[in-house]
């Protein structure tokens, strides 16, 4: 599946406006500055960076949440400007998106079957009988039961929560997943089934992700190629393997510097260096 | 004699469905001059110990221990007015959002002096030159300058920060950090593991990580407990744990780590619960 | 897909069953939290009996609200010296039974706070989430509209509006109503600002629910449990509200038997006969405490569960 490209980003820019207030002027804060990459069909891009790096305003334009302020986002071969021509049943087919905090991302008075059914009922014409069977099967697909189906999302763990986000997310069987940290809220237990269902999915769905994460040990496992941002541009893309065994900014680093290394050699270092 | 020493601590919230047990029976102690970690997953009763014992949990909660000593002192007979007096001076805690830790509508200088002027005797100036000394300990950038600051116009570590410099205004004995890095960026974690850890040798205080990220507690504990659904797993020097871990869930944990994935599927921890029978 | 066979129709009716239990364990662990408050069980209690009244009103009252008994104007209460057996808190100064009166009386001051909250209700969420949600021109003049209402003192509004709109128990209500709105608008608007841009919400939007699919079945919902303290609290002001305008001659007209005009009635007779003010007037107080009691427990019961969800 080589040069199978399905999002390719462009010169990619997003402009913030401050509203000035009594005593200040109003400015401008650019979240993303120029930025391009490609992401191939059925692999995994990682987004790295700590928080206002731009990232999620990255997530943001490539699931139509905001319009970009210049420059080109292509999913599938459909070009992306959403300031320009509105969003369309097909634009919102190709890209769903994962949010960091199952808390937060569905609606409390919701239950998990109309949670579910909910893009379906909005984007086609299907009747609710079969919007209940598909509903079911995917409940079935993410390892929840179908007797969740009538429930509130509240008596839900974290985790079963976000396997019920991931779920809406493929209900309209969708090309691009954008997954804005979609572990960093979660038990380190319940982070690993969520990695690899995420896993199961992408090879049988054959989806392709844009991960993203400040957290490198994740990244390291799931990602195909990583980009590492800071302070809206990317200062370093390429390989996993070439970011993590050769990084070349100081930025990255610095970030694999600061983290934690849980191996014992590096336990063993740091109790020799406290008796010292 | 151990500088916190409880035995087979209990706690219990009233709930609509009756009573949760969020702690059964667990030991703690607590050396001067330790780093003890207690790491868990949530709903393991990982923070309810040591809210417990600074007697921060709501009415809801029924608390009972066999012991709960802090230097000798019966902590479980004292009167509020009392436990106040052990409690911010000799035992003090910082929590996880430093932002939200802050009031918002005083300067940050003068919720450092608040907690100086509860628990020593300086007055007026002796005060403001302390707490510049203190945000000077604490590694913040220009402390003269930014104790007339306010909360948020501090970055999330700064906050940290103050809430460190509040937390060790008095020179506590024993200072609890609850998930204090969870909040921030990798790069600032490591900034206040590293000073929290100093600190923590300069004084020689005992220091209880309480933690969710065994990365965390490898870089910082000398010793583990490790918590699960209220009952304590394992409890190990640092480097034994890691090395040789006792526990099914501990050995669950650590292989949950990405980090130390083999194959293609990382382990989970309902794997070892079938066979490790917790 | 698949098709809905034997074995999956079997399952809809275990589905249905779940999805029943579900919604049960939410009323379960409201009625927990709401029963845990001693002063909200006695209140809803005491509200409950006041609508049985209020219903049952003609079966209930020993006499005709209207009918003056002409043999014994002004008789005092029962247990006092002189009280008929017929007339057990006594009788006005026309020989009108006042149990009755109160009684009947139930039925217009419910009836009326019912009315009002429901209009003040619809009307102020309708106002609050367009102005919350749109932002912008319509939120500035919604709230700027509101601040007016809300910069006259609350009684004289609806006297001026009661004047201006002929005095009657319909511009009374419809008064309150005005002075009420206010207080829904800011607070629908409050809850939808904070829930607007929760990830919920986003999710929704991305999954390609409109404007008002958005605002009343997304949002809407999830601001509902401080509007239906703050409609419970409203219910008992719209009650005093209705008593004062009556009192001040403004509210229902006499010879209604609303509680309000009874007292404005009686006004002459306080030191006469003590029983013609204070009975209306404890009815009103009751009723009152009782709501408000329930209010606080539906706060109780509500707010924790906001946040814990």
């Amino acid at each position: 599946m080589e040069d199978d490209v399905i999002l390719k980003v462009r010169d990619l820019y997003r402009t913030y406006d401050i509203s000035g207030g009594l005593l200040r002027k109003a400015s401008q804060l650019t979240a993303v500055k120029g930025v391009s990459f490609d992401v191939e069909r059925g692999s995994t891009l990682a987004v790295v960076g700590e928080s206002g790096c731009g990232k999620s305003t990255l997530a943001r334009m490539l699931t139509m949440i905001d319009a970009q302020s210049s420059g080109e986002i292509e999913i599938d071969g459909l070009s992306i400007d959403i300031s320009k021509t509105g969003i369309s049943r097909e634009m919102r087919q190709k890209v769903q998106i994962v949010f960091q905090n199952p808390y937060g991302s569905l609606n409390p008075r919701q239950k998990i079957g109309h949670v579910l059914e909910e893009p379906l009922l909005l984007n086609t014409d299907m009747p609710s009988a079969e919007r209940r069977d598909l509903a079911l099967e995917m409940l079935q697909k993410v390892g929840l039961q179908p007797e969740h189906y009538g429930r509130y999302p509240h008596m839900f763990s974290g985790g079963q929560r976000q396997r019920i986000a991931i779920a809406r997310a493929i209900m309209m069987q969708p090309k691009l997943l954008v997954l804005d940290e979609p572990v960093s809220a979660l038990d380190l237990s319940v982070q690993a089934q969520i990695l690899n269902l995420l896993a199961d999915l992408q090879e049988e769905m054959g989806l392709t992700y844009v991960f993203i994460s400040h957290d490198l040990s994740v990244v390291r496992y799931i990602a195909d190629k990583v980009m590492v941002m800071y302070f809206g541009e990317v200062v370093e893309y390429g390989t996993q393997d070439e970011v993590f065994d050769n990084p070349q900014h100081d930025y990255t680093k610095t970030l694999f510097a600061a983290t934690p290394k849980a191996d014992v050699e590096s336990i063993r270092k740091r109790l020799a260096a406290k008796a010292a | 004699m151990p500088l916190l020493e409880i035995r087979s601590l209990r706690v219990a919230f009233d709930t609509a469905k009756g009573p949760f047990k969020a702690l059964d029976g667990v030991d703690y102690t607590v050396d001067a001059g330790e780093v003890l970690a207690i790491v868990g997953e949530s709903g393991s009763g990982k923070s309810v110990a040591m809210l417990a014992t600074m007697g921060l949990l709501p009415d809801s909660a029924t608390i009972t221990a066999d012991k709960m000593d802090f230097e000798g002192i019966d902590l479980r007979t004292l009167s509020a007015k009392e436990r106040r007096k052990v409690i911010g001076k000799d035992i003090s805690m910082i929590f996880q959002e430093p932002i939200a830790s802050l009031n918002p509508c005083f300067t940050v200088g003068f919720q450092l002096g608040e907690t100086l002027k509860v628990h020593t005797d300086l007055k007026g100036r002796q005060i403001r030159d302390r707490s510049i000394e203190l945000l000077t300990d604490v590694g913040i950038p220009d402390p003269a300058g930014r104790i007339d600051a306010f909360p948020h116009q501090m970055s999330g570590g700064q906050c940290q920060r103050v809430m460190i410099a509040m937390a060790i205004a008095c020179a506590p004995k024993l200072l609890i950090a609850d998930e204090p890095t969870t909040a921030l960026d990798v790069t600032i974690q490591k900034q206040i593991l590293d000073l929290l850890v100093q600190l923590q040798q300069d004084s020689g205080m005992g220091l209880i990580m309480i933690t969710h990220d065994m990365g965390v507690v490898a870089e910082t504990a000398d010793r583990v407990i490790v918590q699960y659904k209220g009952r304590k797993m394992e409890e190990a020097d640092v480097l034994s744990l890691f090395e040789n871990p006792q526990s099914p869930y501990t050995r669950a944990l650590l292989s949950a780590l990405p980090e130390n994935a083999t194959g293609d599927r990382l382990p989970t921890v309902s794997d070892f619960a079938e066979a490790g029978g917790f | 897909m698949t098709n809905s066979s034997p074995a999956a129709k079997a399952d809809t009716a275990k589905l249905e069953a779940e999805s029943r239990n579900a919604t049960k364990a939410q009323f379960a662990e409201f009625w927990y939290y709401f029963s845990q408050n001693k002063g909200a069980v006695i209140g809803l209690a005491i509200f409950a009996l006041l609508v049985v009244m209020a219903v049952f009103a003609p079966v209930l009252a020993p006499h005709d609200p209207d009918v003056q008994y002409r043999d014994s104007f002004l008789a005092p209460p029962i247990w006092q010296e002189g009280g008929k057996a017929a007339f057990l808190l006594g009788t006005d100064w026309v020989g009108r039974d006042i149990l009755s009166r109160i009684i009947y009386g139930a039925r217009y001051s419910l009836g009326i706070a019912v009315m009002v909250v429901i209009f003040s209700v619809t009307t102020g969420v309708c106002l609050g989430l367009l102005a919350g949600y749109m932002r912008g021109v319509v939120d500035v003049v919604i709230m700027r509209i509101m601040d007016i209402i809300l910069s006259f003192p609350a009684l004289l509004l609806a006297l001026v509006l009661a004047v201006i709109l002929q005095p009657g128990l319909k511009s009374a209500m419809f008064a309150i109503s005005i002075v009420l709105l206010p207080h829904f608008v800011r607070l629908t608007r409050a809850a939808v600002l904070s829930e607007r841009s929760r990830d919920y919400v986003v999710a929704a939007r991305i999954a390609g629910a409109g404007h008002i699919r958005l605002m009343f079945t997304t949002i809407l919902p999830n601001c509902l449990a401080p509007l239906i303290v703050q409609a419970t609290l409203s219910f008992s002001n719209a009650i005093l509200d209705v008593a004062a305008l009556g009192f001040l001659g403004m509210g229902a007209q006499p010879p209604t038997p609303e509680w309000g005009t009874m007292l404005a009635e009686a006004r002459e007779f306080i030191l006469r006969a003590w029983w013609v003010v204070t009975f209306p007037g404890l009815a009103i107080l009751i009723t009152v405490l009782a709501i408000n009691l329930v209010g606080d427990g539906l706060r109780d019961a509500l707010d924790p569960k906001l946040k814990r969800s």
